[in-house]
């Protein structure tokens, strides 16, 4: 690897801690700054101004802004989550149960998805103008128009209140066997794969297009060479950058939708937590849950970045 | 080619009324080719001269059974060997190309996929067709690239294509095409967009791969001179439809269709009045030691990529002086310095008698009107979203403040002036032809009042005819509105015919002037006599009679 | 010396059969929102019926919900609200970005840099993940709501129009407008903008559908549209229970949503080819 191809990966990582750092600027102040008062929220409606400064005092709400931006942001540096007062108990605790279960849906997704939609994506391109490249054409756009929570409630609908043949929630007692988690897992997955697929096919399907109509593929064509030797020796290697970001953005599009599936089927994730929190004005857990979040995302489209920057033939 | 008599067999390829329709987007109809008919024989070369939309490239597409998306063949056999092309499913035309009918395309350096080493590129028609297996291949494409005087045969392979240059690439290409052994091979324009001085070292190695070999050929082209170099017959094409077919000599020494005349003589480059009959005037501007160039300045005072180095000029009110140089020379960023759209590290810029700030947006309205820069590519100098009443009027509104009435007045004024109908001014300039395009530009220039003319190279994308009448029209306009012209080009032709004086720049120094007509003195830099003489003339022999010293050849030519 | 008249320009449109079809859905539901209290049937919050979750009939021409409310008159009104919202989302968007964006590619150099890194950053936080946070801090008043559909969408219209004009700004005609002694501003609004209004009309269409989703999403999640008003995504919410009973409440905002969803995709993906030109 030589030199430059160095110092751009570096600047890529050196501008991601940048947004992380502004990202947990923009988190914390948006959530200090707008009116509501976590004080009042807690003590109900019918709370006297003394009791209310008093709480205030007690959880630290009265000093300046940004000494306790500072405080929050050493304290996710060493582990020290914050204080859940809604649900009175540190926020590391609540994150530590539900993140595997969050990180086994997103991986299993993932999983899926990935093989799945670029295969799609790749014999389309290959076959492009015929009714396959069509059918498949058509299938993405719908989806990608579909709310998920419109594809999570319809299946519902379908497989388990008229078929009757997988349960509506998933949530699973740590004793069950192997067959009912995986019935349990089928349509939040299903949901989530429909959502993420459709984007990433579209995606690719459109790099590799445009990567067909480049002078050097009809060069192949006029060697002789066959409609898939030219998709996947010349077309796909040159689509690199354009397909692996086509899988972060999809990324981001499968954090909407694990937020929406775990609602829907009741499942016990981090997204799910985020959301009661933001029910109840849970300041601590929203913070942390979306610094989780976001870090994850930003390590995503960072390695998305460095691996375009890789491929980049003229760079070597 | 006419010093070695060939030995031409049977009846290689046969074109039998051949047609090809192009549907448009909005469903209209064109055909493209009307009928073409021609023969070639085993082991001559065939050209095809037409300029743009004469229907060459799809002729020779059509040689490898394709027809760009869009088009298809309407009508006609295309017979190779007895076979028609046309006919065959898509399977059997895969088989063929690369195999019995090889391309080499226009622009090497597009048609090379920038992930792949070139070795891999070059053999891969090995591997499609199963001709030969790995090593053999490779040893092979090194035989060709040692044929076709590469520099390193045996370990240019193995760059990727951004590492090599222009000329070289275009030479790789042709070894890819050979690989194959194929009957026919199909040349593209292959030396359009290469340097005078690159073109030589291509077309002498083309041209030797051809004669030992005994190739059979056809060589696609809008240039008669470099088509005279390597072909022994010529077809001359027009919209689609053949207008002349004969040797070589016939054509170009005694032409007998009038559109093939017309392609000659524009050839010709129409001397311009010996510099003596000028008399000598005032300096209308003057560049002085002016560097520049892009990055941080160093802290000797230049730029860190120094595009023009200490160059100095002076252009005489009323004369064009013209500045010729190959890609990279420096040339149009010495004219963007001049516009102050690229300031200038150093040296000054000084316009009738006044110094002018290095920025455009230092400068005064009055100034910037007083020189006027037009640009290569009419497509992107004008704005396509505006109509070219707009075009022109803006700077009559800019600089005059006229308005309303007087505006569209002077506006017909102006396209009067360049030659156009006043109904013109309602369109949009992708309604225009390439060569009216340019006339816009010129007008929207000229709309100023400008005293100077800052031309970049505005002949060079326009056919041969279009181009000389543009020429004409701005001989017409220096006479009738004494302008001075400071004009750039990569074509010394073009120079000749228009200019007074001459500058030769070359690594963004000027290497010297000239009066044009001194353009073949002995008095000239050895880089300006190399340039000269890398120009093809008519004369067929003119290719294998060239001798230029290969050390100059080395230092001056990018090949 | 005559002036003539400019000729009428003959507008050459191919509009696909899809195309026509997908601009009367978006042009019905548009229609509706904007005359949504003459369509009604019922007062939307009055219960009408003592069926909960009754059937399509001839009186509640899509049944009723939870509460024995009219599914189609709350549909109409929803409809209000979730385009309503979008759109003035949208606009205060577009208009912040597409100006920014402009800006940016006229001006270049420092400006450029530091606008574009700031605006980067807003890239690390997905969409979903920022209404939630900025419906944490602030609540779920329309207000806010078109507040944070504006944050959250303006990047993406930053940088899409920027990246255009950057694109027309390399280009010869704008050399030879500077070189006349032109401002960044005429620049910038005669000569960029005209040539890069077709392709973000497409991304704003795009952006239109990516921005209903979004917060029918939020309302689905109880932190969008408050009731007793409900957008679609909203009633889905309130009706999840009818899922057992197959009632048409769940599934038939979600049906609105999605055909005003897939017809703008698909529109876009089809426009008349004049347009589509102008994108190439």
């Amino acid at each position: 690897m030589n030199k430059r191809i160095l110092e751009m990966i570096g600047g890529r990582l050196a501008v991601a801690i940048l947004s992380l750092f502004l990202v947990s600027l923009a988190v914390f102040f948006i959530t200090e700054l707008l009116p509501g008062d976590t004080a009042q929220e807690l003590l109900g409606q019918a709370v006297t101004t003394e009791a209310a400064a008093q709480l205030r005092e007690t959880l630290g709400l009265d000093r300046p802004a940004i000494l306790r931006y500072f405080e929050w942001v050493f304290g996710l540096l060493t582990g020290d989550l914050g204080y859940s007062h809604v649900s009175d108990r540190p926020v590391a605790n609540l994150v530590a149960e539900r993140l595997p279960n969050s990180l086994t849906l997103a991986a299993i997704t993932m999983a899926i998805t990935i093989p799945l939609a670029l295969g799609l994506g790749i014999f389309a391109a290959i076959w492009k103008g015929s009714i396959f490249d069509r059918a498949i054409s058509s299938v993405a756009i719908m989806l990608v128009s579909f709310p998920e929570f419109m594809i999570a409630t319809l299946l519902v609908m379908w497989l388990s209140v008229y078929m009757q043949w997988l349960p509506a929630l998933s949530f699973i007692a740590p004793t069950a066997d192997l067959r009912t988690i995986v019935l349990a897992f089928i349509m939040p997955v299903s949901v989530l794969v429909f959502g993420s697929c459709s984007q990433m096919i579209r995606l690719s399907r459109a790099a590799i297009a445009d990567a067909m109509a480049t002078p050097y593929v009809e060069m192949a064509m006029l060697k002789g060479a066959s409609r898939s030797r030219m998709v996947l020796r010349h077309a796909l290697p040159n689509s690199v950058a354009p397909i692996v970001n086509s899988v972060a953005l999809s990324m981001s599009g499968l954090l909407g939708g694990v937020i929406i599936v775990e609602t829907v089927f009741n499942y016990p994730g981090l997204a799910k937590l985020m959301v009661d929190g933001v029910t109840t004005r849970d300041m601590p857990l929203i913070q942390t849950c979306s610094m989780i979040f976001c870090g994850f995302y930003l390590v995503l489209i960072t390695a998305a970045d460095i691996i375009a920057i890789l491929s980049n033939p003229r760079l070597r | 080619m006419t010093n070695i008599a060939k030995k031409t067999g049977d009846t290689l390829v046969s074109i039998e009324d051949l047609r090809v329709t192009a549907t448009t987007d909005s469903g209209r109809k064109i055909e493209i080719l009307k009928g073409i008919n021609f023969e070639v024989r085993r082991g001559e070369v065939l050209a095809l001269i037409g300029e743009s939309g004469s229907g060459k490239t799809t002729i020779a597409l059509s040689l490898l059974a394709y027809a760009r998306s869009g088009c298809h063949f309407s009508g006609g056999r295309v017979l190779l060997d007895g076979v028609d092309l046309i006919s065959l499913d898509e399977g059997a035309r895969q088989k063929l190309r690369g195999n019995k009918v090889s391309y080499v395309p226009q622009s090497a350096a597009a048609s090379f996929n920038p992930s792949k080493k070139i070795m891999d590129q070059v053999v891969e028609v090995a591997e499609i067709h199963g001709i030969l297996d790995k090593t053999a291949a490779r040893t092979k494409a090194i035989g060709l690239f040692r044929a076709l005087s590469l520099p390193s045969p045996e370990t240019i392979g193995d760059r990727y294509p951004h590492q090599v240059s222009g000329g070289q690439l275009q030479r790789l290409a042709a070894a890819m095409a050979l690989l194959g052994d194929p009957e026919l091979v199909v040349f593209d324009e292959p030396t359009t967009a290469l340097d005078v001085t690159t073109q030589i070292e291509v077309l002498k190695a083309f041209k030797s791969a051809i004669l030992d070999r005994g190739m059979t050929g056809v060589y696609v082209s809008h240039d008669l001179a470099v088509v005279a170099q390597i072909s022994d017959r010529i077809i001359v094409l027009k919209d689609g439809e053949i207008q002349e077919a004969g040797e070589t000599e016939q054509i170009v020494g005694a032409p007998a269709h009038p559109y093939t005349q017309a392609l000659i003589s524009a050839f010709e480059p129409v001397e311009a009045e010996a510099a003596g009959s000028r008399q000598a005037a005032k300096a209308v501007l003057e560049m002085r030691e002016v560097v520049a160039g892009y990055g941080n300045v160093k802290s000797d005072g230049k730029p860190h990529i120094i595009a023009v180095d200490g160059v100095s000029l002076t252009l005489q009110r009323g004369h064009s002086l013209g500045v010729i140089g190959e890609s990279g020379c420096g040339k149009s960023t010495l004219l963007r310095v001049a516009a102050g759209l690229l300031p200038a590290a150093s040296g000054s810029c000084i316009l009738d008698g006044k110094d002018l700030r290095p920025q455009v947006s230092a400068r005064s309205k009055d100034e910037l009107r007083k020189m006027q820069i037009v640009f290569q590519l009419a497509d992107t100098a004008l704005n396509p979203a505006q109509t070219v009443g707009n075009i022109i009027g803006r700077p009559l509104t800019f600089y005059h403040g006229m308005k309303g009435e007087a505006r569209d007045k002077r506006v017909i004024e102006l396209l009067d002036m360049v030659r156009m109908p006043a109904q013109f001014r309602h369109r949009l300039p992708r309604e225009l032809s390439g060569g009216q395009r340019q006339r816009v530009n010129l007008a929207r220039a000229l709309a100023a009042k400008p005293d100077v003319l800052l031309c970049d190279e505005i002949t060079s994308a326009l056919d041969t005819v279009v181009a000389a009448k543009v020429l004409e029209l701005l001989k017409e306009l220096q006479r009738e509105l004494h302008l001075s012209y400071l004009f750039v080009s990569h074509d010394i032709h073009t120079v000749q015919s228009l200019c007074d004086e001459v500058m030769v720049m070359f690594g963004g120094r000027k290497l010297e002037t000239f009066a044009a007509a001194d353009l073949h003195a002995e008095a000239r830099h050895p880089y300006t006599k190399l340039l000269a003489s890398s120009l093809p003339t008519l004369d067929p022999t003119w290719l294998d009679n060239l001798k230029q010293d290969p050390e100059l050849v080395r230092k001056f030519a990018h090949a | 010396m005559t002036v003539s008249a400019a000729p009428r320009r003959k507008i050459r449109f191919q509009i696909r059969p899809i195309a026509a079809i997908c601009l009367a859905v978006v042009l019905f539901w548009a229609l509706v929102a904007l005359f949504a209290p003459l369509l009604i049937h019922y007062p939307v919050g009055d219960m009408v019926s003592y069926d909960y979750f009754g059937p399509m009939s001839k009186e509640y021409w899509l049944g009723t919900d939870y509460l024995g409310r009219d599914i189609y008159s709350r549909l109409i009104v929803g409809a209000r609200y979730t385009i309503g919202i979008a759109f003035i989302g949208l606009i205060l968007a577009a208009l912040i970005g597409i100006t920014l964006g402009l800006l940016a590619a006229a001006f270049g150099g420092v400006f450029d840099t530091i606008l574009s890194r700031a605006i980067d950053t807003f890239v690390g936080i997905p969409n979903l993940l920022l209404a939630l946070v900025i419906v944490a801090g602030g609540g779920s008043s329309i207000p806010i709501l078109i507040g944070a559909i504006t944050i959250i969408f303006f990047p993406g219209c930053y940088r899409f129009t920027r990246s255009m004009a950057v694109n027309v700004n390399a280009l010869d005609f704008i050399a030879a407008a500077r070189a006349r002694g032109e401002g960044h501003f005429y620049v910038m609004i005669h000569e960029i903008l005209p040539n890069i209004v077709g392709p973000i009309m497409a991304d704003l269409g795009l952006r239109f559908v990516h921005i209903i989703l979004l917060l029918s999403g939020l309302s689905f999640l109880g932190l969008g549209v408050q009731p007793p008003n409900a957008d679609w995504g909203a009633m889905v919410r309130e009706n999840m229970i009818g899922i057992s009973y197959g009632s048409p409440a769940v599934v038939v905002p979600s049906l609105a949503l999605a055909s005003l969803a897939l017809a703008i995709n698909l529109l876009i993906d089809n426009l008349p080819q004049r347009i589509r030109d102008q994108m190439e």
